[in-house]
C-alpha cells in the first residue's frame, strides 16, 4: 500500500478529503479562515480531479439551503464555513437536521462579531450547539482530514441520517501546515460506497418533504431526531473501528492522555488539547500525575466515557473556548457538571474560559492550569468561572 | 428554443401534479395558476415551494396535495434549494447515478420581492437550469395581508391602511421583472391566470432553455383584495385589460408584449371591484388615484418603449 | 385510510406519500354548489382550467362533472362558463 504523505494546512487537508469522498455537491461561500478549503476544491475542479458540482453561492444561508436541496436528491453533499457564516446559516441548521440530510460541514472555528475577530474561539459552533447536528472537534490536521471521511460514513447510516460538523480551530489548524498521511483514493471510495437514501426527491417515487406539523404530531418528529442522536452515539465506535482498518488510526469520543493513573485532569477541545498534552508530557517527566482529556465528540455528548475517565480523580479543570453569557458555567463545563451531578459524582472541578478571540494558550498556560489544580485544596476550588488570561 | 406549443385544452393531461383537498381558500388565484403551470410542464418535475400560502395550505402533516416530488425548507431560500437540487442532479447524471429532471420553484411576492430576493438573484446569476415562478398576490397574505415590496401604491393592507393622513401604501411596487431581466437570463415573462394559453406556452418556452427562467404570475387573492371569490379570474383579466398588469416576455433581452391591449379599459374598472383599492375613488384620495393611474400608464409605456428599443436585436 | 395510518404512525421526518389530501372532504366549506346542465355543456373545459382545486372531472363523454367532495363553492366556474351551463345552487 503506497501511502502518500503531504505537508498540508488544515483547510487543504479538508479539501483533499472532500476530493476523495466522491462528493456530488459542494455549495460554499468564502469566509476567513475557511477560504482555502473552497479555493483548493476549485483547483481540483479546474484540473478535473473533483467530479462533483461546485456551486459558488451568494451567502452562507444559501450555501446550506443549496446543500439541503442537493442532499434530498440522494447526493453526497459538503460545505464549510466559520463564525458569521455559521451564524447566518443558523435557521437552516435546524431544517437540515429536521429533514435528516447527512451533510458534512467543516467549521473553522472563529470568534463571532462584535467586535469583529477573524481569530479562533468556539463561540460560533457553541452558539448553534442545539441544532441537532453531530459535532466533532479535531486536535490536529491529520485528524481534520480523517474526520471528514469518518463523518460521511457515520452520517449516511440508515439509523443516523444526521448532518455532522467537523470543527477545526481557525489559523491554529486551518493555516498551520502539518504532516498528513492520505488514504488511497480507491480505499476511501470503497469505505464510503454511495449514499443510499430511501426517501429522496425522485419522480419515480415521489414524496413531499418539509410539511407543516401540528401540536399533536410535531413533538414526535423532534423525538425521532433524539433517537437518531442516540443511534449516532451507539454507532460511533463501530464506524471508528471500520475507519481504523483502512487508516491505522483511531481517535475515540474522548482523547485520553495519561488519564488512567492521573490525579488531575484538564478537559479541553480543539487544537489546544495538543498544547495541554505537551504540558502534561513535561510534567509527567517531573513525576506529576496529570492527564488531558480532549473532548472530540461533543454532540452527542459522551456521558459514559466522561464518567469513566472521572473515576478516582482528585480534581479537574474544564476549559471552554466560548462564553455562555449569563449562564452559571460555559458550555463544556455545564455538560460535565450536569453529568457528574446526575451520577452522584463529586470530583472537584474548576472551570475556565480561555483563548477568546484567538488569545494564545501556551504550554506555560496549560502548566499554570495544572498547577492551580494541584496547589489549591480541591475542596476549596472556586465554583465561579475563571476567565484565564483576561486583563481585568 | 424549441418547445411544443399548447393549442387547445383537450391535449392537456387529465392526471395532475396538484391534487384536490388542499386547504387553499375557496376561489384562490394561486392554485388556478399552479395547476395551469403544472399541466403545461412535463409530468416528471421536482417542485420547491417557499413558506407562504401555497406551502402551508398544501402540505400540513399528514396531508399533501402534491403528486410530484416536493420540498419546502424555509421562507427566503426557494431559489437556493432549487439550485441545490439542480446542481446535485447534474452531478448525479454526469456520474451515471441519476437524471436531470426539471426543477420549478414557487415563491410568493413576499418570498421573492423581499426576503427571497438574494437567493433569487444568486440563482439567476449562476445560471442554473430552473424555472422560478413568483405567484404575486401583492401582499404577505398567509400572515394576514401585510404589505410587501410587491404591494402597489395606494393599496390597503393591514400595515398600510388608509386613513386621515395616508392613502394606503406610500411606496411603489418594486419592478421585479426589471431586476430579473437585469441578470441577463434567457427567458423571463409576466403572466396572468386569466390567460391560460399565454401562461402555459410561456411555461413550456421557459422550460426549454438550458438556464434560468422566470415567470411573474399575477394571482388575485379574494381575501386580501376583498372581492367575491367567484370573480378571481375576472379580476385577473381586468388587470390585463386595464394595462395594470401587462403580459409580456423578455427572451434574451428582447421584449415582446404577448397580449397587446390597444384599447385599455379605464383603470377605475379594476379599482372599483376591490375592497383594497376602492377607497381611491373617494374625493379625499384624488391625488393618490392620480398617482396610481400615472404609475400604471408609465409602466405600460416603459414596456412599449423597451419592446421598440429591443426589436431590432 | 392512508391518512389515519400516517396520523397514528408519524413517518420518518414527516415525509409524506403523494396526494393524501384527496382524503380530505371540503364539502363543509360550501354555501353554494355548482350544478351543470349537460345538455348545454359543450365540453369546452374552460371551467376545468379555472377551477382552483381541481374539483372538475373530465368525463369520457367529453363533458364535465363535479367532484363534490373537493368543491369549495367559489363560483368561478359559473362566472367563466361561456354558455351559462353551470348554476350555483344553495347547499341543502
Amino acid at each position: 500500500m503506497m501511502v502518500q504523505k503531504l505537508a498540508l494546512s488544515g483547510d487543504e487537508a479538508v479539501a483533499y478529503a472532500v476530493k476523495q469522498c466522491d462528493v456530488d455537491l459542494v455549495a460554499a461561500y468564502p469566509i476567513t479562515p475557511q477560504t482555502i478549503i473552497v479555493e483548493k476544491i476549485s483547483e481540483f475542479v479546474a484540473n478535473g480531479e473533483f467530479e462533483g458540482e461546485f456551486v459558488p453561492v451568494e451567502s452562507e444561508h444559501s450555501a446550506l439551503s443549496t446543500c439541503v436541496g442537493g442532499s434530498l436528491t440522494g447526493a453526497r453533499v459538503f460545505t464549510a464555513t466559520a463564525s458569521q457564516g455559521l451564524a447566518l446559516m443558523h435557521e437552516i441548521l435546524y431544517a437540515a437536521s429536521g429533514l435528516r440530510t447527512p451533510i458534512v460541514m467543516a467549521i473553522v472555528n472563529r470568534a463571532l462579531n462584535s467586535p469583529l475577530s477573524i481569530h479562533n474561539d468556539h463561540a460560533d459552533m457553541m452558539g448553534s450547539r442545539d441544532c441537532g447536528w453531530i459535532q466533532i472537534y479535531v486536535e490536529n490536521v491529520q485528524e481534520a482530514y480523517d474526520r471528514i471521511i469518518f463523518s460521511f460514513k457515520l452520517a449516511e447510516r440508515d439509523d443516523v441520517l444526521l448532518p455532522v460538523t467537523v470543527n477545526l480551530d481557525a489559523f491554529f489548524l486551518s493555516h498551520n501546515v502539518e504532516s498528513v498521511e492520505l488514504i488511497e483514493d480507491e480505499v476511501v471510495k470503497k469505505f464510503l460506497g454511495r449514499p443510499k437514501r430511501k426517501y429522496r426527491l425522485d419522480p419515480d417515487e415521489p414524496y413531499s418533504f418539509g410539511a407543516m406539523a401540528y401540536p399533536w404530531n410535531c413533538f414526535e418528529f423532534k423525538y425521532q431526531q433524539v433517537v437518531a442522536m442516540k443511534n449516532a452515539y451507539r454507532a460511533f465506535d463501530e464506524v471508528e473501528d471500520g475507519f481504523s482498518r483502512i487508516s491505522g488510526r483511531k481517535y475515540g469520543k474522548l482523547g485520553k492522555y495519561w488519564t488512567d493513573d492521573a490525579d488531575y485532569l484538564i478537559f479541553i477541545m480543539g487544537s489546544s488539547a495538543g498544547t495541554a498534552k505537551h504540558a502534561a508530557r513535561l510534567m509527567r517527566q517531573e513525576g506529576l500525575k496529570v492527564g488531558v482529556v480532549s473532548v472530540k465528540l461533543y454532540r452527542p455528548f459522551p456521558e459514559k466515557e466522561v464518567l469513566e475517565v472521572l473515576e478516582g480523580k482528585k480534581g479537574i479543570a474544564v476549559m471552554d473556548r466560548s462564553i455562555s453569557f449569563g449562564a452559571p458555567t460555559p458550555p463544556l463545563a455545564s455538560d460535565i457538571r450536569s453529568v457528574m451531578f446526575a451520577n452522584d459524582m463529586k470530583v472537584p472541578m474548576m472551570n475556565f474560559v480561555y483563548g477568546m478571540g484567538g488569545r494564545d494558550f501556551s504550554v506555560q498556560d496549560a502548566r499554570n492550569i495544572f498547577e492551580m489544580l494541584m496547589k489549591k485544596d480541591p475542596s476549596e476550588y472556586p465554583k465561579e468561572t475563571i476567565y484565564y488570561g483576561v486583563k481585568a | 428554443m424549441s418547445y411544443k406549443p399548447i393549442r387547445t385544452l383537450f391535449e392537456l393531461p387529465t392526471e395532475e401534479n396538484l391534487a384536490p383537498g388542499h386547504r387553499m381558500c375557496s376561489g384562490c388565484g394561486v392554485t388556478v395558476g399552479v395547476r395551469q403551470i403544472l399541466l403545461a410542464a412535463p409530468k416528471d418535475v421536482i417542485v420547491v415551494t417557499a413558506t407562504g400560502c401555497l406551502e402551508v395550505s398544501t402540505v400540513a402533516y399528514p396531508y399533501t396535495a402534491w403528486r410530484c416530488p416536493w420540498v419546502h425548507v424555509a421562507f427566503e431560500n426557494a431559489a437556493a434549494v432549487a439550485s441545490g437540487i439542480e446542481a446535485a442532479l447534474k452531478a448525479l447524471e454526469r456520474k451515471g447515478y441519476g437524471k436531470r429532471y426539471p426543477v420549478i420553484a414557487f415563491g410568493g411576492d413576499g418570498g421573492t420581492y423581499d426576503i427571497g430576493i438574494q437567493a433569487l438573484s444568486g440563482a439567476l446569476e449562476r445560471g442554473h437550469r430552473l424555472l422560478y415562478v413568483c405567484y404575486d398576490n401583492e401582499a404577505y397574505m398567509n400572515t394576514g395581508i401585510q404589505r410587501s415590496g410587491g404591494t402597489p401604491y395606494g393599496t390597503w393592507t393591514t400595515t398600510t391602511p388608509f386613513g386621515k393622513v395616508r392613502p394606503g401604501k406610500t411606496e411603489v411596487k418594486k419592478n421585479l421583472m426589471g431586476i430579473v431581466v437585469a441578470h441577463g437570463i434567457p427567458y423571463a415573462a409576466t403572466a396572468s391566470i386569466s390567460h391560460w394559453k399565454d401562461l402555459m406556452n410561456k411555461v413550456r418556452k421557459a422550460l426549454s432553455y438550458d438556464g434560468p427562467s422566470f415567470i411573474h404570475l399575477l394571482t388575485p387573492c379574494n381575501r386580501g383584495w376583498r372581492f367575491d371569490p367567484a370573480q378571481t379570474t375576472r379580476i385577473a383579466k381586468l388587470a390585463v385589460e386595464t394595462r395594470y398588469f401587462p403580459l409580456y416576455e423578455v427572451e434574451n433581452g428582447v421584449y415582446r408584449i404577448t397580449v397587446p391591449v390597444p384599447r385599455p379599459k379605464p383603470i377605475e374598472e379594476f379599482i372599483k371591484v376591490q375592497g383594497r383599492l376602492k377607497h381611491l375613488l373617494r374625493p379625499e384620495y384624488a391625488d393618490a388615484l392620480a398617482m396610481f393611474k400615472k404609475q400604471v400608464e408609465d409602466h405600460y409605456s416603459y414596456i412599449e418603449m423597451m419592446t421598440k428599443a429591443t426589436s431590432s436585436k | 385510510m392512508k391518512v389515519k395510518e400516517l396520523e397514528e404512525h408519524p413517518t420518518f421526518a414527516a415525509v409524506l406519500p403523494p396526494a393524501t389530501s384527496e382524503e380530505y372532504d371540503t364539502t363543509g366549506w360550501r354555501a353554494f354548489k355548482p350544478v351543470v346542465d349537460k345538455e348545454k355543456c359543450t365540453g369546452c373545459l374552460i371551467c376545468w382550467i379555472y377551477c382552483p382545486e381541481p374539483a372538475i372531472i373530465r368525463t369520457p363523454d367529453r363533458k364535465i362533472e363535479f367532484d363534490y367532495k373537493h368543491c369549495k363553492g367559489c363560483g368561478i366556474c359559473e362566472v367563466e362558463c361561456p354558455v351559462k351551463a353551470i348554476r350555483m345552487v344553495k347547499e341543502a
